[in-house]
């Protein structure tokens, strides 16, 4: 940390299970409509939700507005959705994005499209939050689907890295009038993403007083001359460290996270470009299909004479994930892999 | 069926411990259920070393349900696992040094490392690697039913499940579908009254899982599954029924999870009363006790040494195994390898 980002004395700085949980609560506070529903969120003596994000939280809203659910994806989703059309706002809650598939049809066919579908008459506001990303965990409880709901016009897709912007933005999501996915990365919650995460301080400052981020809008996380780099969770992180490498050898990075997906902030982006004139995307999502390859196309079709070399994306690998660390370190993008792209990327 | 109308139907003496079971088989049944025990106990233990990656779902007290239901099966048949597979792979026959390498991540794992403690199987000994998408092998196994029929095999699939995948869809969809094509699945749920945090009666208004057998045409039945002779005479009946083209039954066994859910579960949700109660149900030590009564203790003793010491060859073996390369990562998404897909 350099001597201009380091916390000045008093300043508040949380985790992100800390704003989350921060953020809810206000919510709950100024909206009596709004209200969680999902899987071991509330029981006494329970986990307050897969990763602790809503410990103490029963306490103060009781059970009538914290409402634990049987394993259900499909009705739980189901109820979020219908209880928002009645103009409720939920935030279902189904403990890992890998169980979103359980309830595709829901989220797809039915919150997607109930606005477009009633001519406008409808809305459903909803907070889906799905903590994402490798862990040890293997193939079925580590993957990064956030593409798969870029697809699907009538959802908002939203990335979080910060404590800062997942509070911001999980409250505009929550007043948002229409469905969010919100995606969260499990290494990056608290204090253990610390070590994983290379020893960064992952705590953020986050004020006292209220404040939203709006959704929709990218932040440049580092200003840089040379390169465009894009990136979201882990990969974020990896990109920031491998910048600061790179500054070494005189090649300096702009690192930009997008935190939204869609709809997404061209125009950060391709200002960026045009600066930079290279274009290096990195995400733990797979490579074919992810949201990079949206992005990319969209910088050459509006940016391709700024371009002074190909564009360059770095993704997992096209293989589900294997649990042996050895394994799943050479699938998921590493800093020395983002590293080499940018690498490449500026030497054309 | 209790222990008193057992014995009522068993010459006293006759070291006959049911019907189906004498004392040589009990011994077998006693050996499998330590040995799940203590990979379960041991594993934790080199778990909470940094020996592991990953994290633990462990079935200690459920042991009875694994091996009376697996006892019942051929090798050819198949089963389909849980998040909780343990107990499962090494009842079927997963081979013990592979199933330890797997969960060290190790390349001579039953999965090569890719599929770890959640995804523990073996093809070659019937069981797929584990599911741990809670339901996720309640459809999935009625094709494999589909196929036994499909083919004119007599062979015979059993899904092995929480009482909290019981409100999955899936759950409700697999025996429908299982009962109206008549399929040869033995529906084995293990009711330890917990799914993750949550009591069963805060998320169904029905106790039994079995009730909901009615509901698609089904029989259904209770057995107690901390006793692995009441488990291995129901299981012994539902698979022949299935076998024999009588249609899939769900068999509820009511049992308990004595550890966490998984790694670093404090437990808060539960009474220490409750968890006495059910320790004082202990399969392995009421099966020890009616073995004793024919046995010698010395056997059952150098029985329990041989499981510690077979662990003992595991972890070692776990341990000196070599890790996998980093570019088999790359390989058997497909059948033969696609091009593309790692840019950069
Ligand atoms: C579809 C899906 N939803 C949620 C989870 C998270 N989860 C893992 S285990 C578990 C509890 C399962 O309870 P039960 O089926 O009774 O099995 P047990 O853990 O008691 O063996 C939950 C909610 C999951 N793995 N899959």
């Amino acid at each position: 940390m350099t001597a201009a980002e380091a916390p000045v004395v008093g300043e508040r700085r949380l985790t992100i299970a800390e704003a989350l949980r921060e953020a809810i609560a206000e919510e709950m506070r100024h909206d009596e409509k709004v209200f969680l529903i999902g899987e071991d969120i509330g029981v006494p003596g329970g986990f307050g939700g897969a990763f602790g994000v809503y410990l103490g939280l029963t306490e103060e809203f009781g059970h009538d507005r914290i409402i634990d659910t049987p394993i259900s994806e499909k009705a739980l989703a189901g109820a979020a959705i219908g209880a928002a059309l009645m103009g409720m706002r939920p935030i279902p809650d189904l403990q890992y994005a890998d169980f979103l598939f359980e309830c595709m049809d829901e989220l797809v066919n039915q919150a997607a499209k109930m606005r477009y579908m009633s001519n406008g008459k409808l809305s459903v506001p909803l907070v889906l939050r799905c903590p994402v990303g490798t862990a040890n965990r293997g193939a079925q409880h580590g993957q990064c689907p956030e593409s798969y709901f870029v697809h699907v016009p009538g959802l908002k897709v939203v990335c979080v890295s910060d404590a800062y912007h997942a509070k911001g933005l999980l409250k505009s999501a929550v007043r948002d009038d229409d469905p969010v996915l919100f995606f969260e990365h499990k290494l990056l919650y608290g204090s253990k993403g610390r070590e994983q995460a290379g020893g960064m301080d992952l705590t953020a400052h986050v004020p006292e007083e209220e404040y939203f981020f709006p959704i929709g809008k990218a932040v440049v996380k580092r200003e840089g001359m040379s390169v465009t780099v894009v990136a979201t969770h882990m990969s974020l992180y990896r990109s920031l460290a491998a910048a600061e490498e790179l500054a070494q050898d005189g090649i300096d990075c702009e690192v930009i996270d997008p935190l939204t997906l869609l709809p997404f902030d061209e125009e950060t982006i391709f200002a960026s470009v045009r600066k930079t004139g290279r274009l290096v995307i990195a995400h733990e999502d797979t490579l074919t299909g992810g949201w990079g390859a949206e992005l990319a196309a969209r910088v050459a079709e509006e940016c391709l004479y700024s371009l002074q070399a190909p564009i360059r994306r770095v993704a997992s690998h096209d293989v589900p994930l294997p649990v042996a660390p050895v394994m799943e370190q050479t699938v998921v993008p590493s800093q020395a892999r983002i590293k080499a792209a940018i690498q490449r990327c500026c030497e054309g | 069926m209790s222990d008193v109308a057992r014995a009522g139907s068993i010459e006293p003496g006759s070291g006959q411990l049911t019907a189906d079971v004498d004392a040589t088989h009990g011994l077998d049944l006693y050996r499998r259920m330590q040995l799940i025990r203590r990979f379960e106990e041991r594993v934790y233990l080199h778990y909470l070393q940094g020996e592991l990656p990953g994290t633990l779902h462990q079935s200690q007290g459920q042991e009875a349900v694994a091996v009376g239901i697996c006892d019942a099966l051929r090798p050819t048949d198949w089963i389909t696992s849980t998040h909780r597979p343990h107990g499962h792979a090494l009842a079927k026959g997963v081979d013990l040094r592979a199933a330890m390498a797997e969960l060290y991540g190790k390349a001579t794992g039953c999965c090569g490392g890719k599929g770890g403690s959640m995804h523990l199987g073996d093809p070659s000994v019937g069981m797929l690697p584990a599911i741990a998408i809670v339901g996720g092998g309640n459809t999935v196994v009625t094709g494999l039913g589909l196929a036994f029929k499909l083919m004119r095999t007599d062979q015979v699939a059993v899904c092995f499940f929480g009482e909290g995948a019981s409100n999955e869809g899936a759950f409700h969809e697999g025996l429908n579908f299982a009962a109206v094509q008549h399929l040869p699945i033995v529906f084995a749920c293990e009711n330890n009254l917990y799914g993750a945090s949550t009591p069963f009666h805060q998320v169904s208004l029905v106790p039994d899982v079995a009730t909901r057998a009615v509901a698609y045409g089904v029989r259904g039945e209770i057995v107690d599954g901390m006793d692995v002779l009441a488990v291995r005479e129901a299981a012994g009946r539902a698979v022949a029924e299935a076998r024999a083209g009588a249609g899939p039954v769900l068999l509820e066994c009511k049992t308990y999870r004595f550890a966490g859910h998984s790694r670093g579960d404090v437990k808060g949700y539960r009474s220490r009363e409750e968890e006495v109660l059910w320790k004082e149900r202990d399969p392995i030590v009421r099966l020890r006790a009616r073995l004793a009564a024919t046995l010698d203790a010395g056997v059952l003793d150098d029985m329990d040494a041989q499981v510690e010491a077979a662990l003992d060859d595991a972890i070692e073996f776990a341990r000196q195994s070599p890790l996998p390369r980093a570019e088999d990562a790359l390989t058997d998404a497909y059948a033969t390898v696609i091009s593309g897909g790692s840019a950069s």
